[in-house]
């Protein structure tokens, strides 16, 4: 008797919990895919916000977002929304704010940045260009496990990430409105675009190796003849009249610090070959190769994972294409970095 | 001794006499011109260097000496188009034409009424502070500064600058009048404008103030 009134309790509490996962289930089947919605109307996206579809098709956005082929030859990168289409409330507003972090990074989020870089200095045209890290293809491709730091990653800690790295600071913590207003300007820039799916533009095109391995010298010509008009002969950038930074500092002390992406020279190769000289693009790929090369071999912040050894840290944490820890012109290129962050210190994911 | 001071007076008097003689100042050039060979600069460009907007004279005051050397020995060479400024350019030496730039960079922006900012077309705007990427057209403000105010020696001011002159200019490039600066930028820019951008791209950095309260503010 005593042991009865167990058992039913636990069969019936069964069949309620069978019956709520059945309803669970077909509410699911019942909603409407929230992509084709999305691809008519960008100011429907605050509505739709937290609608992201964890499981769904991935070939049927696609199939939807235009008329001509996607992701097979890659002619045609997603458009996000054009700017006047932010809708003009609580959360048009979150994303206007993302989109002054994003383009005036020192004014809007200062507290978090240790250099003179602006996030729109990688990303061009405020996140929106292909080829150019865009955020509408980053947005859809978190969480992700990243070798950088062997865990799955979202997008929040990925943002993080950037201010750690290239941005040489402290990163926001969570659930700061600096990285809220990021994620909402990436979600919108976003709004219509396939989730889990590699998309045409997304960061920068691969190059292929160089027929030639990366020269300095010839780097350096190449800095001098298509890079030092605007960065400036010693590399430092240049200032407005008014003060603000006009071209951002490519090495030394104010620049991305030795654990940034861009330090590798195949990444700054293939951002510097798609995207630079700014709407003059030239170079070669050999070019890129080169002056990316040259780039990346002076001094800059040190590794935030500096273990106090440029060996050690050389030996973890940096690749073939990582120029830490070689020798240049008689200097090892980390031995004399001066400290990472420079922004006030806060625990570090 | 007294034969040694009286050589070295002697040197000193000749090397400042030939100097004057030689090389009129920026400023006399400017002022005065070169008798009947050229003009003086005040006499289009204004007094102060504010140019004449209306008229589509440039404001010269304040703008870079590298690149306004470079414009003269452009209108010396014919290679930017312009009947008034040959002749005037070609009056002047190599030197002088430094000399004039380096006067007229050294000038004080000339304050100038703040102009209605309300009737800038959208065009304007976008393509001034946002560019045309679909073309690849940077943002102006992204080599020329935030609203135009001019970055270092090799990218000039443009706030204030006459929207007539700025249109001129636009339609120069798109129509190979003028060379293309530097690493060809402006050649590049221009070729990727369409004739309805010029005006509204004009009319907003004409109505941006050229004087900016910061200029002295950074470190």
């Amino acid at each position: 008797m005593s042991s009865r009134i167990p058992l039913l309790t636990v069969a019936v509490s069964f069949f309620l919990l069978a019956g709520v996962l059945v309803w669970i289930a077909t509410q699911e089947r019942g909603r409407p895919s929230p992509e084709p919605r999305a691809t008519a109307q960008a100011s429907d996206a605050p509505g739709t916000s937290d609608e992201r579809p964890a499981g769904s098709a991935p070939d049927e956005p696609a199939s939807t977002t235009s008329a001509g082929p996607t992701a097979d030859d890659g002619s045609q990168p997603f458009t996000p929304p054009p700017r006047d289409a932010l809708p003009d409330d609580e959360f048009g507003a979150m994303v206007r704010k993302g989109e002054q972090v994003f383009t005036n990074t020192q004014e809007h989020a200062g507290q978090f940045v240790g250099n003179d870089l602006q996030c729109a200095n990688c990303h061009l045209d405020a996140g929106r260009l292909a080829d150019s890290a865009p955020l509408w293809a980053a947005w859809g491709e978190y969480p992700a496990f990243r070798g950088k730091n062997k865990h799955v990653n979202d997008f929040a800690e990925r943002i993080q990430g950037c201010f750690r790295y290239s941005m040489n600071g402290t990163p926001p913590p969570r659930g700061h409105d600096v990285l809220l207003a990021l994620q909402a300007y990436s979600y919108w820039l976003a709004s219509g675009a396939p989730v889990g799916e590699s998309l045409p533009g997304r960061g920068y095109p691969e190059l292929d190796e160089p027929e030639q391995s990366p020269s300095y010298a010839r780097g350096q010509d190449v800095f001098e003849s298509h890079c030092a008009l605007c960065h400036g002969d010693d590399g430092q950038g240049q200032r407005a009249a008014d003060g603000e930074i006009a071209f951002p500092p490519l090495w030394g002390l104010r620049s991305y610090n030795w654990g940034a992406g861009m330090h590798r020279v195949n990444t700054a190769a293939a951002f510097i070959k798609a995207n630079m000289p700014l709407g003059a693009t030239t170079l070669s790929d050999q070019q890129a190769w080169d002056v990316a090369r040259f780039i990346n071999s002076h001094e800059r912040p040190q590794d935030p994972r500096f273990t106090g050894s440029v060996e050690e840290t050389a030996e973890r944490f940096h690749g073939q294409y990582s120029t830490y820890g070689q020798t240049v012109d008689g200097r090892r290129l980390g031995a004399n970095a001066p400290p990472a962050g420079t922004a006030p210190a806060s625990p570090s994911p | 001794m007294h034969g040694f001071t009286h050589w070295l007076l002697t040197a000193a008097m000749i090397a400042t006499g030939s100097a004057a003689a030689a090389q009129p100042s920026g400023q006399t050039i400017a002022n005065e011109g070169l008798g009947s060979d050229a003009a003086p600069c005040t006499s289009c460009h204004g007094a102060d260097g504010g140019g004449n907007p209306a008229a589509g004279f440039p404001r010269l005051a304040g703008i870079g000496a590298p690149y306004l050397a470079d414009q003269l020995d452009a209108f010396a060479s014919g290679a930017r188009d312009n009947a008034v400024m040959k002749p005037i350019a070609q009056a002047l030496s190599d030197d002088q034409r430094r000399a004039v730039a380096e006067y007229y960079s050294g000038l004080p922006v000339p304050e100038q009424d703040s102009t209605d900012t309300d009737d800038i077309p959208a065009a304007g705007v976008e393509l001034a502070e946002h560019g045309r990427w679909s073309d690849g057209l940077p943002a102006c403000v992204q080599c020329h500064g935030p609203a135009g105010v001019g970055v270092g020696e090799r990218f000039p001011p443009l706030a204030g600058q006459s929207a007539t002159y700025i249109e001129n200019q636009l339609r120069a490039w798109r129509n190979g009048k003028r060379p293309g600066g530097p690493m060809g930028l402006m050649a590049g820019v221009a070729a990727k404008l369409e004739e309805a951008d010029l005006a509204p791209v004009a009319r907003y950095f004409a109505a941006q103030s050229p004087t900016t309260d910061e200029a002295d503010d950074h470190e």
